[in-house]
């Protein structure tokens, strides 16, 4: 059980110099300037990604032609603890739109001291991306799924380059 | 590491990429991605073996010739991007949130 929980989350954390409310602020307010910028799946450059700070909101890139991509929902907002996010992407890369096939990734904000924030992410139910993912992990069938996530990647420094 | 080098450099080929991601779609035999790209079936297999060497397609064999699947091995990759990705993210995070709060812009 606990294998399998391993195999399909991810976890990160880091401790900042800042109090848990600028932390959480920065985090949900400022999201789009420190996104790391292969996550686009819009064609064009992106002008802006809005976090709207309440449940049932998104977060979404506007590019620069107008278009938007919505590629989270925000399924718990709890300022300044968590907030909690589903992950619509399809190990395909493209948006997800059947709820249940979609991962979810949690931020919870810890005061460490009055000056200093935890800040841990955990991206979890990564096997509800379904088939792609399933047949990734057990080399069944269904032999599709992160390769284009290694695209996007590969493509970065493509034209980094 | 050195794995990602070369599975980088096995898709900074654009038609490598295609057939890539062809079998990405379905498992195919190289006659099956052949009808798909403008190259040749040997150039085509020669780009299954550098697709191959890098891990990111397997060979099964089926009657006299191979169906190309994506490699099992994938996962593992696909937890390190994601790995990464939140890595990069918290780190960016960090810079932005350490800088002095600008009250008035």
């Amino acid at each position: 059980m606990n294998t399998h929980a391993e195999v399909t989350r991810v976890k990160q954390s880091i401790v900042v110099e800042a109090p848990i409310a600028r932390a959480f602020k920065v985090f949900t307010e400022e999201f789009g300037s420190f996104k790391t910028p292969e996550h686009n799946m819009l064609g064009v450059e992106i002008a802006e990604t809005v976090f709207e700070p309440r449940v049932g909101g998104h977060i979404y890139d506007r590019g620069t032609d107008g278009s938007e991509c919505r590629w989270a929902r925000v399924l718990a907002y709890e300022p300044p603890h968590r907030v909690l996010l589903s992950w619509d992407i399809s190990p395909q890369w493209q948006i997800e739109t059947d709820p249940e096939k979609t991962s979810e990734w949690e931020v919870r904000f810890t005061a460490e001291t009055p000056t200093r924030t935890r800040v841990e992410i955990e991206h979890r139910k990564l096997e509800r991306h379904g088939g792609g993912w399933e047949g990734v992990r057990d080399g069944v069938a269904g032999d599709q799924g992160w390769p284009l996530y290694l695209q996007r990647y590969a493509d970065l420094f493509t034209h980094a380059a | 590491m050195t794995t990602d080098s070369a599975q980088l450099a096995a898709l900074g080929d654009a038609t490598r990429r295609t057939i890539f991601e062809l079998i990405a779609e379905r498992p195919r035999s190289v006659a099956e991605i052949t009808r798909q790209v403008p190259v040749s079936q040997s150039a085509v297999s020669q780009h299954l073996k550098v697709l191959r060497d890098s891990r990111l397609v397997r060979a099964e064999p089926k009657g006299a010739s191979n169906v190309y699947h994506i490699d099992p091995y994938g996962l593992g990759q696909m937890r390190a991007w994601l790995d990464r990705y939140w890595s990069k993210t918290l780190a960016a995070y960090r810079v932005v949130v350490e800088q002095p709060p600008k009250e008035s812009q």
